[in-house]
């Protein structure tokens, strides 16, 4: 005998009196227990005739609807044998299953998404779903059990991470870099004679940095002329005293540093990032300086480049020439640039196009100075000229803002001199 | 912390805002003397009388259509309705008026009413005590639909659903009514309409809910948790207009996700659920959308073994999500 239902909403009945002792016998229909519920007093009937064997619960008890009370033994009956069968067959059909691989390749859209956005290779992933399916968990537990071994970060990432070598060059050299990380698609023979240089670290990040930032970024190009005549006038009258006291050489390349980073303090887009589905302007100035050793190029960092002064700046520069080198560069002396500086003027070069250090939105080449004859009002006249060259990220950056950007720093270099342009 | 089943959350809720605001009164079948026919308004009649506790006659469209004029002149009625398998004469006053009041008289008036309706099967209630009626009033705009799960819940959203400025129908489920039990503070407190709850946080599968499945869901929970699957479980708690922003994160936790309604299937709120996951989610899943309901058969059997069947049970949801989980 179970406990009944005793209304819509009750779901639970207490035995208030039991009307039956065990080994009386009841006929169907007999009242066999007072039951009280908070809707409802009531007397239960039997549901069978037969002797009352036992009583499971005791007076005062609450029990759920459906719960056994007693138990009656009816005349006639077979003992009932509970049956246990085991469906065992199932656990063995899943057994089956995890050597089915069919589903292995049957990827979902959250799995695709994660392995495109950290450049995973699938195959080298264990599926745990069924039939093998790589299951989106499979996938989020890959990345985070070896994070730097397997992916790329992604661009849309907030946290935007430097390369740990160069990240620009001119460009035809990076062609040539960037060769061996294409994919082989076909081999090349070297014939007698030819000297075979195997690949350092440094040469295949360069590379793959290259690759990834032409692959990634839309260039775009653009070139002005400045006439820094009287820039090379206050260097010159200065240079042989700073010297002298400060122990250093004291060359063009802070002043151009100083004259950018007032500029991009006020063209804060072009100190930013693509972020995927934004854009991020970095509240730091922290000039990348492309500084060339024998065999590779790097590009490490004066940090918060817009506190410095022309001495400063001139500090800093040295310090990382000299660190790099003496091969004493820290992947922290890496990290964190905004927008690069690439000083190709030290080569004699007037003019170059450069690659963009990934993920900055910008770089500017300064090429070398020249004497050059120009027309100054509507006279010919010797002047210092110099050409800034700019690859920009086009995502970011459209000509005009770039073009009000090199203005700035046209301004600001045209019309240096002591008063604006202090060394301390 | 006292506890209270589901219906003694409803009684106190009633109690407590008919103190606090002499505006609010009580009307409906059998809800005076007799206390309802559930015993949800027990007390309500000896202690505020005749005026604030009023039986009306078998006329749920009467009962809506008083609710709404008496709304329109300034009161807060809560209307009972004996059982929700019987709004459907009330439907055109609270679908053609009471939700249309506001935008009809460009804000001149409004219907600060609540409805307040037992619902869903599992009762053995048969064809007319059984069903679940949310989907015929979840594509009403003006109205808000509130289904609470727990007695906590019921306080909290009842209280808000009376203070309400608008027409809100507060589904309670009959089932519930006696069975569930938890704490409810004595305090006056209110849950905001139209936010979901996550009753579990769990990272395999998403249940996606609301009624007496939240319960379902939980037991089915604590079941696979000694599997090793993690169940993350939302309940809608308001099922109309539904919280689109919790469902897209509750989604977008495990990317598998488990509708779960005890209505029949097609056209039930669950399909809306799925269909704001589907316009949201698809980068994020990771298994097709589930839906686990009723068949679309026309009403809960009475007899027992029929209705065992027709009712979604405790162990379907355990399989679903294991299922799921195992995808």
């Amino acid at each position: 005998m179970a406990m009944p239902q005793l209304g819509e909403s009750v779901t639970e009945g207490t035995i208030s009196q039991w009307l039956i002792s065990v080994g009386d016998t009841v006929n169907k229909y007999d009242p066999i227990a007072e039951v009280t519920t908070d809707k409802v007093n009531a007397e239960i009937p039997s549901s069978f005739s037969g002797k009352i064997t036992e009583l499971l619960v005791g007076e005062g008890d609450t029990l759920p609807v459906g719960e056994p009370i007693c138990t009656i033994e009816v005349e006639g009956a077979e003992p009932a044998v509970e049956k246990l069968v085991k469906n065992t067959a199932g656990k063995a059909a899943q057994k089956e299953e995890q050597q089915d691989t069919s589903m292995k390749r049957r990827y979902s859209p959250a799995v695709l998404r994660l392995a495109q956005e950290h450049d995973l290779n699938l195959d080298q992933i264990a599926g745990t779903g069924r039939s093998g399916r790589i299951t989106r968990k499979d996938v989020e537990s890959y990345i985070a059990s070896a994070p730097k071994e397997h992916t790329i970060e992604s661009p849309s990432d907030m946290h935007v991470p430097q390369p740990s070598a160069a990240g620009c060059f001119s460009e035809a050299v990076a062609k040539e870099a960037a060769k061996p990380a294409v994919h082989a698609s076909r081999t090349f023979e070297n014939e007698a004679g030819d000297h075979v240089v195997a690949l350092t670290g440094v040469r295949r990040a360069i590379a793959s940095n290259m690759l990834r930032s032409k692959h990634e970024i839309p260039h775009a190009w653009t070139m002005i002329e400045v006439d820094v005549t009287n820039l090379v006038n206050y260097r010159n009258q200065i240079k042989g005293a700073f010297l002298k006291k400060e122990g250093h050489k004291l060359t063009y390349l802070p002043f151009f540093i100083k004259a950018i980073v007032a500029a991009l303090k006020e063209f804060p887009r072009i100190n930013s990032t693509w972020a995927g589905d934004k854009i991020i302007e970095k509240k730091a100035v922290n000039i990348s300086l492309a500084v060339a050793a024998d065999e590779a190029l790097y590009v490490p960092v004066i940090k918060n480049a817009d506190e410095k002064s022309i001495k400063g700046l001139a500090f800093a520069v040295d310090e990382l020439a000299a660190n790099v080198r003496e091969n004493r560069l820290s992947p922290d002396d890496m990290q964190g640039g905004t927008f690069t500086v690439n000083n190709t003027g030290s080569f004699g070069s007037i003019q170059s196009q450069p690659i963009i250090n990934y993920p900055q939105a910008a770089i500017l080449s300064i090429e070398s100075i020249v004497k050059r004859p120009v027309v100054v009002n509507n006279m010919i006249a010797i002047r210092d000229m110099v050409n800034l060259c700019i690859s920009i990220d086009h995502r970011v950056l459209d000509g005009l803002i770039t073009g009000r950007f090199l203005a700035r720093v046209k301004e600001l270099l045209e019309n240096i001199n002591p008063e604006n342009t202090p060394i301390y | 912390m006292p506890v209270l089943s589901y219906i003694e959350a409803v009684t106190q809720a009633l109690d407590e805002e008919m103190s606090r605001d002499e505006n609010v009164f009580v009307l409906g079948e059998d809800v005076g003397k007799r206390g309802g026919v559930f015993q949800a308004t027990k007390g309500l009649y000896d202690k505020y009388g005749e005026n604030r506790v009023i039986d009306t006659p078998l006329a749920e469209s009467a009962i809506a259509g008083v609710g709404i004029g008496a709304a329109m002149y300034g009161m807060r009625p809560v209307a009972e309705m004996q059982f929700s398998d019987f709004m459907l004469p009330a439907a055109n006053q609270i679908i053609s008026e009471a939700a249309k009041t506001r935008y009809r008289s460009n804000n001149d008036w409004s219907v600060p009413m609540t409805i307040r309706a037992p619902f869903g099967g599992g009762v053995h209630g048969g064809l007319y005590h059984s069903q679940s009626m949310e989907a015929i009033f979840a594509n009403v705009p003006g109205l808000k639909i509130v289904i609470p799960s727990t007695p906590y819940d019921v306080k909290g959203l009842l209280k808000a659903s009376i203070r309400d400025n608008d027409p809100v129908i507060f589904f309670e489920h009959k089932r519930a009514y006696r069975l569930i039990k938890g704490e409810v503070p004595v305090d006056d407190y209110t849950i905001p309409l139209g936010k979901a709850d996550v009753k579990r946080d769990g990272t395999d599968v998403t249940v996606i809910t609301y009624g007496l499945m939240v319960h379902y869901a939980m037991q089915a929970a604590d079941k696979l948790a000694a599997e090793g699957i993690s169940t993350h479980i939302l309940d809608l708690r308001t099922v109309y207009p539904l919280d689109k922003e919790a469902i897209v994160d509750a989604a977008r936790k495990t990317g598998k996700v488990l509708l779960l309604t005890e209505d029949t299937k097609e056209g039930s709120v669950i399909s809306e659920a799925a269909a704001i996951i589907a316009e949201n989610c698809l980068f994020d899943l990771d298994a097709p959308i589930r839906r686990l309901a009723a068949p679309d058969a026309p009403a809960m059997p009475y007899a027992g073994p029929l209705e065992q069947a027709f009712m979604v049970k405790p162990e379907q949801v355990e399989n679903e999500i294991r299922d799921l989980a195992e995808f």
